[in-house]
């Protein structure tokens, strides 16, 4: 099995809003996929199509070799999923949950104990395996909830947005856990609107907005689509004016406003910043603030949906 | 086969959910005891009125208590269903190859268990008031008690399901279960009841649940209300299961 998913004109409607609209995806198996997106974009919708959670309104998906409309018991048997909300009871130790899990998916009783032992001591939970996963912190919950979608060793595995909510340490740590699963020849598909962690993660993305993809690729590709460098700046008042003036220099590829700061695409930073500098001289003005940096998956989804990601998540 | 075996798993995980936590137990027996201690006793002179049906008052107090305590034991079952959705937990588990009957039937199963282990402590606790037991014909009782949670049980999971949070199910719940309750008899027996009442009350089914579990209470084989009760009740029960099934089935949609 090379493809472990491929969808055909993907559409799913909730009455008049159409989710996602007309999505064409094919993910390789042993790849580690990010839909990257803000919230709303239908990444979510998307995943639970994948997961047979709901039905599409036309078009197919093929999820490890069967259809998710037809045939979605041989799909649940292959793909481990790990929702948003979690998966996990509060009530429940965290022995309990892998072990029933085991057991949903057929295992006998003993192998569901000897596979659960497994798990805990993999993502280092056996201190903490036999209380109720309630008094777990949310990154030990968000590890089990991973072990709980893994226990039947699943050739794919579907995370919906796995680090939302965490500090930034437990998010590493997540990081670090969903790294190993490369070793076992697992396909992730997971969703993020966090640019770092598509980054950190995918060799591969999809940027999707408004239940499209409009833009397809490695991290790496996707950032070399804008070619320069990225300034910033950020000025007191009259930003259209300096949007205008900018504009019209050589040098400049693109200028725009984005978050009341003035955006520039431009060849080359460390000409542009001297230059920039000259010309807002020139007409009594001072930037307030100016940041050169690399195009980042935020320049990307800027560049592709004319807004900015992190304002669209918030 | 793969149903019976998935419903003894879920079974299994939901009792041992609701015994380690028990305030849902408790509190559904608080209720009954407390009606059976502090109203049951009004009863007593009240049974010598015309139009009380016979038998001791607590022979036919007691069976009201307890299809009220089945009602409401299976009734609110829902809540603990939004539970486990908020946590992620039905979602997940609708991701596995898990049979969709087994999802409701080992819940519902277990919902029965703690209500006839409620009806039996209720009735324990009713014989020192005085009354009659008759073994036989308690047995068919908790069956038919049996039969109203399976009945109701699936009705609050279907509603669960559909309405997803506590806030939309407390109402509609409500809503469904106090005429229920009221046009049973189980307070008061129907008899005492104008006719045009107890004509809306032959549309309950849990008025023929009461009448039926009176009369096994009180060794009437013979009167018909038995055969009624355990006919309407198999039926509705067989109905509700299957639209349970059914809602599970089509949860992620």
């Amino acid at each position: 099995m090379n493809t472990a998913i491929e969808t055909t004109n993907l559409t799913r409607d909730f009455g008049k809003f159409r989710a996602v609209n007309e999505l064409n995806l094919r993910v390789e198996s042993g790849r580690f996929y990010g839909f990257l997106g803000p919230n709303g974009a239908g990444k979510t919708t998307t995943l639970r199509i994948l997961a047979t959670l709901l039905p599409p309104t036309s078009g197919t998906a093929c999820v490890a070799g069967f259809d998710v409309a037809r045939e979605p018991q041989q799909v649940r048997t292959r793909i481990g999923y790990v929702a948003q909300s979690g998966g996990s009871y509060r009530e429940s130790t965290g022995r309990e949950e892998l072990a029933i899990q085991g057991r949903l998916f057929g295992m006998s009783k003993a192998d569901s104990q000897v596979r659960a032992a497994e798990i805990l001591t993999a993502l280092e939970l056996v201190d903490a395996a036999d209380r109720t996963c309630g008094t777990y912190s949310g990154g030990m919950r968000r590890r089990l909830n991973i072990g709980i979608g893994m226990v039947h060793r699943p050739a794919l595995l579907f995370l919906d947005e796995p680090t939302t909510g965490l500090d930034p340490q437990a998010r590493a740590r997540l990081w670090e856990e969903i790294r190993k699963l490369r070793d076992t020849g697992t396909t992730v598909f997971l969703t993020t609107h966090y640019l770092e962690e598509a980054d950190a993660l995918c060799d591969r993305l999809a940027i999707i907005d408004h239940g499209r993809i409009v833009a397809e690729g490695s991290p790496d590709e996707l950032k070399r689509e804008i070619a320069g460098d990225v300034l910033t700046i950020g000025v007191n008042g009259e930003c259209e004016k300096v949007v205008e003036l900018l504009a019209k220099q050589p040098f400049v590829r693109e200028a725009g406003l984005e978050d009341g700061l003035v955006r520039l695409y431009v060849d080359r930073g460390e000409e542009a910043v001297p230059a920039v500098l000259r010309l807002l001289d020139a007409q009594g003005l001072a930037p307030l603030t100016m940041d050169l940096h690399r195009p980042s998956l935020d320049d990307v989804f800027l560049k592709k949906t004319g807004r900015s990601l992190r304002e669209s998540a918030a | 086969m793969r149903a019976t075996r998935d419903t003894w798993l879920i079974y299994q995980r939901s009792l041992t959910l609701s015994l380690r936590n028990p305030v849902w137990v408790i509190m559904g027996i608080l209720q009954p005891v407390l009606y059976l201690l502090l109203f049951g006793p009004l009863l007593t002179n009240i049974a010598q009125m015309p139009g009380f049906p016979p038998g001791g008052a607590f022979n036919v107090f007691v069976p009201g208590i307890l299809v009220m305590t089945a009602l409401f034991g299976a009734a609110f079952v829902g809540f603990g269903l939004c539970d486990e959705m908020r946590e992620g937990v039905v979602e997940r588990m609708l991701v596995t190859p898990t049979s969709r009957v087994a999802m409701l039937m080992g819940r519902s199963l277990r919902d029965v268990t703690l209500l006839l282990a409620q009806a039996l402590i209720l009735v324990g606790l009713a014989i020192p008031f005085g009354l009659e037991i008759n073994l036989g014909g308690m047995a068919v009782a908790f069956a038919m008690l049996a039969l109203i949670g399976l009945m109701m049980s699936p009705v609050s999971y279907v509603l669960a399901l559909v309405l997803k949070s506590e806030d939309s199910l407390a109402p509609v719940v409500n809503g469904l279960t106090l005429p229920l309750l009221l046009l049973s008899g189980v307070m008061l027996p129907m008899s005492l009841a104008p006719d045009w009442l107890q004509t809306v009350a032959k549309f309950n089914p849990l008025y023929h649940a009461v009448a039926a579990i009176r009369a096994l209470f009180n060794a009437n084989y013979g009167d018909g209300e038995i055969v009624v009760g355990l006919v309407v009740l198999v039926v509705l029960a067989v109905a509700t299961i299957a639209l349970g099934a059914r809602t599970f089935s089509r949860a992620a949609a």
